[in-house]
C-alpha cells in the first residue's frame, strides 16, 4: 500500500476534512472570543484617585477595573521593615525598592495572588496583610511570607500625577 | 432489552408501535426484571430522577422572575421571596431542593461502593454517573453566584481562580471564564446561561445512565449475577414502583422539613449581604456537599498542587472499576473491604468537617492526614486488598441462601418450587 501513489478519492477526501476543520475552526473562534473582555470592560483602564487626604499608616482602598486597589501612606518603621528583609528570606523575591518607587506610598492590587480574596489590613505575622480564607501572610511590602499564595500581590501600572493624585492603569 | 416480543393489544396501538415503538418501550420498563433483594439503598435512583425534574421545574419558574444583572439580581431575589406569589416557597424548594440533590447522590454514591455496583459490566453507569456528578457540582456552583450575595461572589471569585493555578495560560484562562478583570456583571450573565443549560444535559445523561443500567441489569446486595428473568427477579412495576415510591415519600419529609422549618441552615448568613467586591466575607465557605473537595484543597500547601489534588480526588473515582481488582462485587462477602469501606466513609465525613473549619493548627493537620488516607485508600488499598483478601463464599443465587444451603443452583431451584 505505502508504495503507491494516492489515490485521486483519498486526495479528496484528506482535502475536504482540511477545508471542514479549518471551517469548523473559524465559526468556533468567534463563539469562544465573545466571552473574552468586551470593549466597554477594556475601556474602562485607568482611575484617578485623590490621596491628599491619606494619613502615615493608613490605607485606601479604591475600586479598578473591579478589583481593589490598596493604596498605603506606609510610616517610616514599615518602610525599614520593608527594606531590611534579605532576598533569601522572600517566597518570591522582589526588592522593596523596585515595589513601591516613592516609598511612603505602596500601591498594589489588594488581590490575594491564591484564590483572590481581599486580605486584610494591619493584619499576619509580617505586619503587613493577611488574607482570611486560606491564610497567606504578606509583609509591608505586600510581599508573600507564608501561606499558600505563590506570588508578592501584583503593583499595577500607576503614576503620580501631581503630588496628590495618583492614576492607575 | 427485553427478551420477548411486545405486541399492544389495541388496534391504534399496534398501528402507532409499528411506526414508533414507544409503546414496546414502555412495555420494557414496566415489566424490566429487577432483582427481588434490592433494599432501600436502591432506591436513591427514582429519588435522584425526582430531585432532578424538582429543581427543573423550580428553576423554570424562578428564572421567570430574576433577573441576572449585577444590579439587579440581588433584589430581583428579594423580590421573588417577598412580592412573587409563592416565590419564597418556589425559591427555598430550588435552594433546599440541591442540598437533598446531593444528599442523595452521595447516598446512591456510596451505596455503589459498598455493593460494587461499579464493577464490570457497570463500569460504563458508573463513569457517566461521575460526569452527572462533575456537572451536578458546576450547576450547584453557578447557581449559588446567580442571587449576587457575598458568597456568591467570593465563591465565584475563589472558584474561577482556581484555574490561574494552570502555568502559562492559568490567568488568561481566568480573563476568559470572567470576561472582565473580575468577576462581574459578564460573568453572572454567562453563570446564568450555564446554570439553565447543565440540568437539561444532566437529563441527557441521566437517559445514557438508564439505559446503560438495562443492559445488565440492577446489581443487587448479594452482588451477583442473575438470570432475567427467573425466580430471583421481579417485575419493576409494580413491585420497584411501589417501594420507590414509598422511599421517596420518606425522603420528601426529610425534605420538607428544611423547606419549611430552617429553610436557610444549610445556607450561609453572608449570603443575605450584596455582592462588594472590597470586602471578602472573614470566612468563605462554600456549600457542605463540596466541603470535602475544600478541605483536600486546603490541605496541600502549593497553589497548583492542592488544585490537581483536588480535581484528582474526584477524578479518581472515574478509574475505580480499575483500581478495584477484587472480582467479589458485594460488601457482604469482603469482610476486609467491608471495614476499609467504613473507614473511607468516617474519612470523608472528617474531610468535610475539617473543610468547614478554619484552615490552621489542628485542623489542618487532621485534613491532611485524612487526604492522603483518601488517596491511600483509593491507590493502594484498594488494588491490593482484591489479592490479598480471603472472600466469604457467594451463593448461587439469590434465593439459595434464604430456602436452604445448597451449593447446587438446580437442588435450591427445586426447593424453591418445593416450598411455592
Amino acid at each position: 500500500m505505502s508504495d503507491k501513489k494516492p489515490k485521486r478519492r483519498e486526495f479528496l477526501f484528506t482535502a475536504s476534512y482540511a477545508v471542514g476543520a479549518v471551517g469548523v475552526g473559524a465559526v468556533t473562534w468567534p463563539l469562544i472570543d465573545q466571552m473574552n473582555p468586551d470593549a466597554s470592560v477594556k475601556a474602562l483602564a485607568s482611575t484617578e484617585v485623590d490621596v491628599s487626604s491619606v494619613k502615615p499608616g493608613n490605607t485606601i482602598t479604591v475600586l479598578w477595573r473591579g478589583k481593589p486597589v490598596f493604596i498605603r501612606r506606609r510610616t517610616q518603621e514599615e518602610i525599614s521593615e520593608a527594606r531590611s528583609v534579605k532576598m533569601e528570606d522572600l517566597i518570591h523575591p522582589e526588592k522593596d525598592e523596585d515595589r513601591a518607587k516613592n516609598p511612603e506610598w505602596l500601591v498594589m492590587l489588594g488581590v490575594c495572588t491564591h484564590l483572590g480574596c481581599v486580605p486584610l489590613n494591619d493584619k499576619g505575622d509580617y505586619d503587613g496583610w493577611f488574607c482570611p480564607c486560606h491564610g497567606s501572610h504578606y509583609d509591608t511590602s505586600g510581599r508573600i511570607r507564608k501561606g499558600p499564595a505563590p506570588l508578592n500581590m501584583e503593583v499595577p501600572k500607576y503614576e503620580f500625577v501631581n503630588a496628590n493624585t495618583i492614576k492607575i492603569g | 432489552m427485553s427478551d420477548h416480543e411486545y405486541t399492544p393489544s389495541s388496534k391504534v396501538g399496534k398501528w402507532f408501535n409499528d411506526r414508533l415503538p414507544l409503546l414496546t418501550l414502555a412495555n420494557h420498563l414496566t415489566d424490566y426484571p429487577t432483582p427481588k433483594n434490592l433494599n432501600y439503598w436502591w432506591t436513591f435512583g427514582g429519588i435522584l430522577t425526582f430531585c432532578l425534574i424538582t429543581q427543573i421545574v423550580t428553576g423554570l419558574t424562578l428564572a421567570m422572575h430574576y433577573i441576572a444583572h449585577a444590579d439587579m439580581a440581588f433584589e430581583s431575589v428579594e423580590h421573588i421571596m417577598r412580592d412573587v406569589n409563592y416565590g419564597w416557597l418556589i425559591r427555598y424548594i430550588h435552594a433546599n431542593g440541591a442540598s437533598m440533590f446531593f444528599l442523595a447522590v452521595y447516598i446512591h454514591i456510596f451505596r455503589s461502593l459498598f455493593y460494587g455496583s461499579y464493577k464490570s459490566p457497570r463500569e460504563i453507569i458508573w463513569i457517566i454517573g461521575i460526569i452527572i456528578y462533575l456537572l451536578m457540582m458546576a450547576a450547584a456552583f453557578m447557581g449559588y453566584v446567580l442571587p449576587w450575595g457575598q458568597m456568591s461572589f467570593w465563591g465565584a471569585t475563589v472558584i474561577t481562580n482556581l484555574f490561574s493555578a494552570i502555568p502559562l495560560v492559568g490567568e488568561g484562562i481566568v480573563t476568559w471564564l470572567w470576561g472582565g478583570y473580575s468577576v462581574d456583571n459578564p460573568t453572572l450573565t454567562r453563570f446564568f446561561t450555564l446554570h439553565y443549560l447543565i440540568p437539561f444535559l444532566i437529563l441527557g445523561l441521566v437517559v445514557l445512565h438508564i439505559w446503560a443500567l438495562h443492559v445488565p441489569g440492577n446489581n443487587n446486595p448479594v452482588g451477583i449475577d442473575i438470570k432475567k428473568p427467573s425466580k430471583d427477579t421481579v417485575p419493576f412495576h409494580p413491585y420497584i414502583v411501589i417501594k420507590d415510591g414509598f422511599a421517596l415519600l420518606m425522603f420528601m419529609i426529610v425534605f420538607a422539613f428544611f423547606v419549611f422549618y430552617s429553610p436557610n441552615i444549610l445556607g450561609h448568613a453572608d449570603n443575605y449581604i450584596e455582592a462588594n467586591p472590597m470586602v471578602t466575607p472573614a470566612h468563605i465557605v462554600p456549600e457542605w456537599y463540596l466541603l470535602p473537595f475544600y478541605a483536600i484543597l486546603r490541605s496541600v500547601p502549593d497553589k497548583l498542587l492542592g488544585v490537581v489534588a483536588m480535581l484528582s480526588a474526584i477524578l479518581i473515582l472515574a478509574v475505580l472499576p480499575w483500581l478495584d481488582t477484587s472480582k467479589i462485587r458485594s460488601a457482604v462477602f469482603r469482610p476486609l473491604y467491608k471495614q476499609f469501606y467504613w473507614i473511607l466513609v468516617a474519612d470523608v465525613l472528617i474531610l468535610g468537617y475539617m473543610g468547614a473549619m478554619p484552615a490552621e493548627g489542628l485542623y489542618l493537620l487532621i485534613a491532611r492526614v485524612a487526604t492522603a488516607y483518601y488517596f491511600l485508600h483509593f491507590l493502594v488499598i484498594l488494588p491490593v486488598l482484591g489479592f490479598k483478601e480471603k472472600t466469604l463464599p457467594i451463593p448461587l443465587s439469590i434465593t439459595e441462601p434464604v430456602l436452604g444451603g445448597s451449593p447446587n443452583l438446580a437442588t435450591a431451584k427445586h426447593k424453591e418450587d418445593i416450598v411455592k
